[in-house]
């Protein structure tokens, strides 16, 4: 099962990892990598996450977390691992 | 593993460059079309249209949402009508009402644009192609989805000046036909040199009679994503500047072969090619124009500017031509005027005339492209300037085109809006003087020598 990038984008406010692990520990989304940077201001978070035991289709999980976002005043992005692979690496 | 900073560039370049995967374009063969009955033949091309593409726009929002990435228009391609139409067509009213049939299943479908209105007359004509050719302005006026592409020459066949002849004719009439709007109608039209089988881009695109039954050929676009790379190396040697060039049109393409291998997979029709072009939109951040002007000219038309716009056109076809094994064969920048505000700028400033844009076409993608030139220009004139860009091609072994648009009742310093992704255009001036005995002539101009190089 080819893997999942979550990336967070926006304000920094309390609880934003907590509340987007809460959602993926609840579809039983496994979490392997987090790593986060601020630039020019906004917080930039992205996680590698692997759905292959997810509750939920891809769709789902996408629009899911784009609501979870928008109530949090962030975009949350869910992008099949691929476009970055085959850009970034030959 | 991919890091942070990765995600965060492709991310940005979708975000704040433009970067999009700007059509799918499904070909489809229609040869199994052909019947003597011209109801029986309409009623077979909606049908084996309608069957291969039911799907088409759904999966490109699917895969547009998997990826994160735009995917702009999809759109169809089909085998040239004149082929498919010739047997059961004895009218223009006869061909027309096929070009109907395509608007209408177009719709059905949900894609923007379907090509392949279309005769390959590059060696001569035969009744049907004639036939198709004089149809083209009641096909344009009475569609509003279908455009039209007539292949007038070739390296290896020449010219064929009967056909140039007639084309200007044509354009003309098409531009008195949609003179309601703007002559948009010509917008939808385009002829060629060299046309390739497996253009994904419109107006251009057919499905070649080469190609397999279906096939799923995709263009990628980024402008802008090359304009801020190249913000990075400003004062920078050349070698530095083509790497830039290069490095991003890699990135760029894979992405368009990421989406075509998907599309492929999902539809269950096999990939053809990727073209990588630089193809512009009236979009700020969007302009082939703005690259140009980031390499050292203050406006595009400036000296300099063939020669920047040759190295932009080699290294983004170097790159792509890393990044996919199957890249398409217009891969380059496309230098449309009204579709590129920075093409609409320079003109405006007086810094880029027709002849200018002529020179560029040596080195650049296609041709002469979206230029609104004065309604009262003379058919022959019309003509000399396809004639021109035909040679071009021909001499160059290059694919050249010409898409130009005389604005009925408009002349020098009006400015013409085609609304959309075709933007808007200040209509330029043409040479006054006559070509008419030249055109007048007849026949074919004979293909060039391939030996003797030297």
């Amino acid at each position: 099962m080819k893997k999942t990038i979550i990336t967070v984008v926006g304000k920094d406010t309390v609880g934003i990892i907590a509340k987007v692990c809460t959602y993926l520990a609840d579809k039983k989304i496994n979490i392997e990598d987090i790593s986060q940077t601020i630039v020019q201001g906004y917080f930039n978070m992205m996680m590698v996450v692997d759905t292959a035991n997810s509750t939920n289709s891809f769709m789902d999980m996408a629009d899911d977390l784009e609501e979870l976002g928008k109530s949090i005043g962030v975009v949350i992005k869910c992008q099949k691992e691929e476009i970055f692979d085959q850009m970034h690496r030959i | 593993m991919i890091n942070i900073f990765e995600v965060l560039e492709t991310n940005n370049m979708v975000e704040k460059e433009n970067l999009d995967v700007r059509t799918i374009t499904m070909g489809i063969n229609l040869l199994s079309c052909v019947d003597k009955d011209l109801e029986t033949c309409r009623k077979k091309i909606y049908n084996t249209i309608y069957e291969a593409t039911k799907d088409l726009v759904a999966t490109g929002e699917y895969i547009s949402r998997e990826f994160g990435i735009p995917i702009v228009n999809k759109r169809i391609s089909v085998t040239p009508i004149s082929l498919v139409g010739g047997a059961c067509c004895k009218t223009v009213e006869d061909f027309a009402s096929i070009a109907k049939t395509l608007d209408e299943v177009a719709k059905k479908v949900g894609v923007n644009f379907i090509g392949g209105y279309s005769a390959l007359v590059s060696k001569g004509m035969t009744k049907a192609d004639e036939l198709l050719i004089r149809s083209i302005p009641l096909a344009l006026s009475t569609t509003e989805r279908v455009c039209s592409s007539v292949n007038l020459g070739s390296t290896k066949t020449g010219i064929n000046m009967d056909a140039v002849k007639l084309m200007g004719e044509i354009i003309l009439e098409t531009a008195q036909y949609t003179k309601e709007n703007d002559s948009l109608g010509c917008a939808k039209l385009v002829v060629f040199c060299n046309a390739p089988d497996d253009n994904p881009f419109m107006a251009g695109a057919f499905h070649g009679v080469t190609e397999a039954d279906k096939i799923i050929n995709v263009g990628v676009s980024g402008p802008g994503v090359v304009k801020t790379a190249l913000e990075k190396v400003r004062g920078e040697n050349f070698e530095v500047l083509c790497e830039t060039i290069k490095k991003t049109a890699f990135k760029v393409t894979r992405v368009g072969q990421l989406v075509a291998q998907e599309a492929s997979k999902m539809l269950g029709v096999p990939f053809g090619i990727v073209d990588l072009s630089l193809a512009p939109t009236p979009a700020i951040g969007d302009s082939v124009a703005d690259i140009l002007c980031e390499i050292g000219l203050e406006y595009a038309g400036a000296p300099g500017t063939t020669a920047a716009l040759a190295l932009l056109n080699d290294q983004v076809k170097k790159g792509g031509v890393m990044a996919s094994s199957y890249v398409g064969g217009l891969s380059g920048a496309f230098i449309p005027v009204s579709e590129d505000q920075g093409m609409i700028d320079a003109v405006e400033a007086g810094a880029l005339t027709l002849e200018k844009l002529e020179a560029m076409t040596c080195v650049c993608s296609v041709g002469l492209d979206m230029i609104a030139i004065p309604g009262d220009t003379k058919a022959t004139t019309i003509s000399g300037i396809i004639a021109d860009e035909m040679a071009i091609g021909m001499v160059n072994q290059k694919t050249t085109a010409v898409r130009i648009i005389p604005v009925i009742g408009k002349t020098v310093g009006d400015t013409v809006e085609f609304g959309g992704l075709l933007g808007h255009a200040p209509v330029m001036p043409v040479n006054p003087y006559s070509c008419e005995a030249f055109v007048n002539r007849g026949g074919r101009i004979p293909a060039p020598i391939h030996s003797f190089k030297n």
